[in-house]
């Protein structure tokens, strides 16, 4: 299976943007609501369901509790020197979130000619979903 | 063909792939081509220093002059003053006077050298999706639709949600656009000249840090110095030959006497609004004010004082969302060489999300699967820490599309009638220490790109509000003149 030439040649369709839902205040949360441009593709709550994942991570790396004020005073009494060896919560969870989105490209959306976006890619702003036109994907 | 390394044999099948370049094998990994870093074509009006790490605003002259008064006045505090004192009283003063100057000054260089939280600006994509959007929502006619806002309900109360003509999104509530910077900036306090750069969601803390211990190292300096005139008055007789033998020192409490009204006022000011969760936008416009209604209250407020004092100065700290020191995808997409073992984000252009699209599909390909972002050895795709100034890796900024810059900005001044006397005192002399009265006076920026309603700012500024619409023409050249003439503009006012 060696269909990298067809993304190659691959065009993109369309693209939609889940964007973010602020009901909860200024944490970092997107809409659960699943868009009609997807329909065709994916399954609604397997879409729904990589969306309340990543919300629920995000909430995680913004969460306040004893772990993130221990690591806010510990910074504060270093002069903020420890990051320069540690990585503050909120990376880690960055990072974790990466791992999760590229792990649904290749097992969920690839095979479907779609492709997530990071939200970080974007500023945190919306979640790019790219809409593969339909090639011939069998191989 | 290709030696060696599996990494560069990697990057070599991103290039293979790339929808762009006819002959892919002309830009391999090793091949030297001078890269630019996103920082370079920042669409806002910042300054970068050390290849990106250091993020100021465009004015920084003041900047140097609270340095200046910071340092000149320690120093000769140090010189003059604690030699007597460590002598006749204690060797702890100098100490102490030493630890609160370490901290002062690196507060305010922390506040000064961060991104404050600007917001990147919408991709092309992105912005047109949004247009569609709102056309469809106003039934375009042709005309432009009048000011974009969306309404949402947070907590129980309705939040406006504007649009930003500039940046192309809407903005996130708390976030507010500094004109003076160009930028989105999440939870936008104020701009501050005195420390040269916007305060917002991730230097709020170091700025709130910066005015306390400054106020601390001021109280302290002064009550020295009186205290050190007083002995030596004692010890030589006579109030005028102590002050003849250190000159110095009436410099000092001068300086120190003017700051401390100011800062301390201003440090006063800044942690009721932490205790309240309020940004200084918010306070001066009287968004949660329950004046505006019975029913209004601050949404954003975690409910009791010392919960959201933790939050602002202990809560996690949120990364950079521009990644300023990633290299930007030209037409020759290349692989962009891990900075400090860090990772670049895709650039916002078309083209690369083509770029950004394409590769991660090759990962289907290869069998050890590489993200686009990822240094090969982290293998995690991730923005950097952004420490300034102390030599850490930073994030770099994804390439925004160059706008129009935005009018001028709308002074929120300090004459609003409808501040409370506390703050109007505070805001009389802020972080000032002025050797005049008439100093700059600190700016409460609350522009929005949008023709604001006259009653929300009630200072009319010449300047004012004239807001050059966004017609989605991109000259460039004569706004940047009709920005420097803004700005100019905006500072001779400052110095009224």
């Amino acid at each position: 299976m060696r269909p990298f030439k067809l993304w190659q040649q691959a065009a993109i369709a369309a693209k939609v943007f889940i964007q973010r839902d602020y009901t909860n205040g200024t944490v970092c949360q997107f809409q659960t609501k699943f868009p009609s441009e997807l329909e065709t593709r994916i399954d609604k709550q397997q879409f729904e369901e990589t969306v309340r994942m990543l919300n629920n991570l995000y909430a995680e790396a913004e969460k306040l509790g004893s772990h993130s004020y221990i690591e806010g005073c510990l910074a504060c009494l270093t002069a903020y020197t420890v990051f320069l060896c540690m990585e503050t919560h909120y990376e880690k969870v960055l990072k974790k979130i990466a791992k999760y989105v590229q792990e649904q490209n290749d097992k969920v959306y690839a095979p479907r000619g779609l492709l997530l976006t990071d939200p970080i890619e974007r500023g945190l702003r919306v979640i790019e979903v790219t809409i593969f036109e339909e090639r011939s994907l069998t191989r | 063909m290709h030696l060696g390394v599996s990494e560069s044999m990697r990057e070599c099948e991103y290039s293979q792939i790339s929808t762009r370049s006819s002959t892919p094998m002309e830009t391999p990994f090793k091949k030297k081509i001078p890269k630019k870093r996103k920082w370079e074509s920042f669409p806002g009006r910042n300054k970068f220093y050390c290849d990106g790490r250091i993020m100021m605003a465009k004015q920084t002259g003041v900047f140097y002059l609270t340095l200046v008064l910071i340092l000149v006045t320690c120093g000769l505090f140090f010189t003059f003053d604690c030699p007597f004192l460590a002598e006749h009283l204690t060797p702890v003063i100098p100490v102490v006077g030493g630890v609160l100057f370490v901290f002062v000054l690196g507060t305010l260089l922390r506040t000064s050298f961060s991104d404050p939280g600007v917001l990147p600006r919408a991709t092309p994509d992105e912005a047109a999706d949004l247009e569609r959007q709102i056309d469809v929502a106003n039934g375009s006619t042709g005309y432009r639709p009048p000011p974009r806002t969306k309404e949402v309900v947070i907590n129980g109360q309705t939040v406006k949600l504007k649009y930003c003509f500039t940046c192309k999104i809407f903005r996130p509530p708390r976030a507010s656009h500094c004109s003076l910077c160009d930028n989105c900036v999440e939870r936008f306090d104020h701009h501050c000249p005195w420390v040269g750069n916007c305060v917002g969601r991730r230097n709020y803390r170091f700025f709130y840090m910066f005015i306390l211990s400054l106020s601390f190292l001021t109280i302290f300096i002064f009550a020295f110095v009186i205290t050190h005139i007083i002995l030596r008055s004692s010890h030589r007789g006579g109030f005028l030959n102590a002050l003849k033998d250190s000159p110095a020192s009436v410099l000092e409490v001068v300086v120190c006497f003017f700051s401390v009204w100011s800062i301390v006022g201003l440090s006063g000011f800044h942690t009721y609004l932490i205790s309240s969760n309020q940004t200084t936008n918010e306070d001066i416009k009287g968004s949660w004010s329950s004046k505006r209604g019975k029913d209004n209250y601050n949404p954003y407020s975690h409910g009791n004082i010392v919960t959201n004092c933790c939050a602002a100065l202990c809560g996690p700290l949120p990364p950079s969302l521009i990644d300023r020191r990633g290299f930007v995808y030209l037409d020759t997409p290349q692989l962009a060489p891990p900075t400090n073992g860090i990772t670049v984000y895709g650039s916002t252009q078309s083209q690369q999300s083509h770029m950004a699209a394409a590769t991660p599909l090759l990962q289907q390909q290869s069998s050890e699967p590489v993200i686009i972002t990822a240094s090969p050895e982290n293998g995690g795709a991730l923005p950097s820490r952004t420490s300034l100034g102390l030599g850490g890796p930073c994030t770099s900024l994804p390439l925004g599309q160059p706008t129009p810059a935005t009018s001028t900005a709308s002074l929120s001044c300090q004459e609003s009638t409808d501040m409370l006397p506390v703050h109007a005192h505070a805001h009389s002399h802020n972080h000032s220490r002025p050797l005049q009265d008439q100093v700059a006076h600190h700016h409460f920026l609350t522009p929005e790109d949008l023709p604001s309603p006259p009653g929300m700012l009630p200072c009319n500024t010449p300047l004012g509000h004239s807001h050059t619409v966004q017609a989605g023409f991109y000259n460039p050249a004569s706004q940047d003149s009709l920005h420097e003439d803004s700005v100019r503009g905006l500072v001779k006012l400052s110095s009224v």
